[in-house]
């Protein structure tokens, strides 16, 4: 009984797997595909012959690299900034009574509601005069903005896991607040600290719609725009967009396979107490 | 070394007060210990003592210097918490440094410090362990050191013990008061239990409700309880309580109890008769009488504890108890005879304060 249970639930397990891994095996199958084999062969689980000739085209003749540099730099820099301003705003809200304090949690709640949609002509008026469209620094700063809410009441959280006491033994030991912050509870929340890095950075990694909006031409375009660019008005080109695809996970992956020790520590933190 | 003293201290959580104006000196090299019940603020003192919580109003000072506004790492105040706040990241040996690292002092000093502290709480073989690879009792150590590492001005304790196992609390009380002995370092200590409270304190602070209640030796508070709170709090099991009147009789006067009974205070006190008054006896100190000279009690339970053992039984309907050493061979349902010495007798008046009866209040010697 307790066995075929076991298998029941690593077979559900494995079927969930299959079914969320399923897109990105068909973006490398596609991405792998000769054009004259797209649409020949029917639906086939593996090409009959496979070839690199997509990245090669995609590396050596499109404006990618400048794509997934700039991605690179917007995603990066944004999760730096979002990660340090909503470390310090977690930690107010997590350890301080001030006044405003429900105001200010009300506002970024309210914030989180708005559907972006509404949100992005009046963004382009505001930076507009401002030289900030079409710029990498715009998007930076408003992929911030919209990150800055959800992340503080993240970090918050994890704040929230940490007891107090050890602040207030750091203090009593000799150390000011800031002090205490930076060298017990800091540390602490390396876990935290890196789900949000990680959270900001795909968020900005794979955000379209400002992208889209704020930019144009291919000098500071992001990587999902660019993707964009193999849609031709007559026809897509496939393989090579998959190819891009398959190109813009990689520091996705490597950046999760980076953190991702802390990240697990990090899920499970609240569950026992440290 | 440093002496403390509160004037009038008041706190105040939004519109909440907590604490009602406490005064109290503590003198250098004291050990006080603040005991009362859950909530009634003792935790909030000793953090203002430390500089973690804002004084609402009133004044604190240290060695004569008042320390209002003086954050927590200018105080040269060290705490052990109940939770032990171990910094997890850090070796056994890192956590006791901590303080003297962030004080710079130099390497050699902080290595002769750290295994000062080490041997003597017997840490030796811990001390590159972080402190999840500990056990509870070790833990416990581990904070202890790290407050004495610094040599402070004063040592602030918040229920340090009350983690530990009875065996091990019984084994680090005895630690600190034998640090205590050798060091004479200022303390202050919160406990709930009673034994801690009588064992460790050149003084007791009684608090109720944020209020100081009564403060003294721990036999003053144990023989001549300034109130009713305090002679219900100290003590286990816990004094007797008999309410009833004043009933002078001939020369002596006599408490009638809502019961009917009458016990005589054996002197003479200038009360109106009817003032209705509390009685109370220890249950140490009731004694077990012939039949003949005493008040009819029935045994309702028996509690053996290996000491000794504890009777509750009613005395016409009124709850009761009595500890005993002789394990007389009674048993639940049987009859016997109580009496109520009167030099063992407590009275409290009905505002709840004591009224002095010559027998203890006046010999005052045993403290
Ligand atoms: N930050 C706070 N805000 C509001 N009220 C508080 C706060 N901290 C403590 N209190 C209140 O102050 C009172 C005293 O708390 P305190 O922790 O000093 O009690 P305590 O005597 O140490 O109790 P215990 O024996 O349970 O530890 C309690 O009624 C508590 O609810
Ligand atoms: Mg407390």
């Amino acid at each position: 009984m307790g066995i075929l249970l076991t298998i029941a639930h690593r077979l559900a397990i494995l079927a969930y797997i299959v079914f969320a891994l399923f897109p990105l095996y068909w973006l490398l199958k596609v991405s792998v595909t000769p054009n004259d084999l797209l649409y020949s062969e029917g639906v086939r689980m593996w090409p009959s012959h496979a070839t690199l000739e997509h990245y090669r085209y995609v590396i050596e003749n499109s404006a990618f690299p400048i794509f997934f540099r700039n991605s690179l730099i917007v995603a990066g820099s944004t999760a730096l900034a979002v990660t340090l301003i909503s470390s310090l705003s977690g930690y107010a809200l997590s350890r301080f009574v001030f006044r405003g304090k429900y105001a200010v949690v009300a506002l970024m709640l309210i914030t989180q509601m708005f559907p972006l949609v509404m949100l992005v002509a009046p963004i382009f008026k505001m930076l507009s005069p401002l030289g900030l469209t079409n710029s990498l620094t715009g998007l930076i700063i408003v992929y911030t903005a919209f990150n800055v809410p959800f992340a503080t009441f993240l970090m918050q959280s994890f704040f929230d896991g940490i007891p107090r006491d050890l602040e207030d033994a750091a203090m009593i030991d000799g150390a000011s607040r800031f002090t205490a912050f930076r060298q017990i509870i800091l540390p602490l929340t390396l876990p935290g600290i890196a789900a949000t890095l990680g959270f900001v950075f795909t968020a900005a990694w794979s955000e379209l719609l400002f992208a889209l909006m704020l930019i144009s031409g291919n000098d500071s375009a992001t990587f999902p725009v660019g993707l964009l660019t193999f849609v031709s008005k007559f026809s897509v080109d496939f393989g090579q967009m998959m190819a891009a695809g398959v190109m813009a996970l990689v520091p996705a992956c490597l950046f999760f396979l980076l953190i991702q020790r802390y990240l697990v520590q990090g899920l499970t933190a609240g569950a026992v107490k440290g | 070394m440093a002496s403390i003293e509160m004037r009038d201290i008041v706190k105040i959580y939004g519109d909440h007060p907590v604490l009602h104006g406490v005064d109290l000196s503590i003198e250098d090299g004291e050990f006080i210990v603040l005991v009362g019940p859950s909530g009634c603020g003792k935790s909030t003192l000793l953090r203002m003592i430390a500089g973690l919580e804002s004084i609402s109003s009133g004044t604190m000072s240290i060695d004569g210097r008042e320390v209002n506004d003086l954050k927590p790492r200018d105080r040269d105040i060290a705490m052990v918490f109940q939770s032990y706040a171990l910094y997890p990241h850090m070796t056994v040996a890192d956590n006791m440094s901590y303080s003297l690292r962030l004080r710079r002092s130099p390497k050699e000093k902080i290595a002769a410090a750290v295994a000062a502290a080490s041997a003597k709480l017997g840490l030796d073989p811990f001390l590159a362990r972080r402190p999840k690879a500990l056990s509870g009792g070790q833990r416990q150590r581990v904070a202890m050191g790290r407050a004495i590492v610094r040599q402070p001005k004063a040592f602030l304790f918040d229920e340090p013990l009350s983690n530990l196992d009875a065996r091990l609390r019984e084994q680090m009380r005895a630690e600190i008061k034998r640090m205590h002995a050798e060091f004479g370092a200022t303390s202050v200590y919160v406990t709930h239990d009673q034994i801690e409270a009588m064992t460790l304190a050149s003084r007791i602070v009684a608090m109720n409700a944020g209020a100081v209640q009564q403060i003294g030796a721990p036999l003053e508070l144990y023989d001549r309880p300034a109130n009713l709170f305090v002679a219900g709090f100290i003590g286990s099991p816990g004094m007797n309580m008999l309410e009833g009147t004043m009933e002078p009789e001939s020369g002596t006067s006599a408490v009638r109890l809502v019961n009917g009974t009458t016990i005589s205070l054996g002197q003479a006190v200038n009360l109106p008769k009817g003032t209705s008054v509390t009685l109370g006896i220890r249950p140490e100190h009731v004694a077990i009488r012939p039949a003949a000279d005493g008040v009819a009690a029935s045994v309702e339970l028996i509690e053996p504890t290996g000491l000794g053992i504890i009777l509750h039984l009613t005395v016409h309907g009124l709850p009761f108890k009595i500890f005993s050493s002789d394990r007389a061979l009674l048993a639940p349902g049987s009859d016997l005879t109580v009496g109520f010495p009167t030099e063992r007798l407590h009275l409290f008046g009905p505002d709840g304060q004591r009224i002095a009866l010559g027998t203890l209040d006046a010999s005052g010697s045993t403290s």
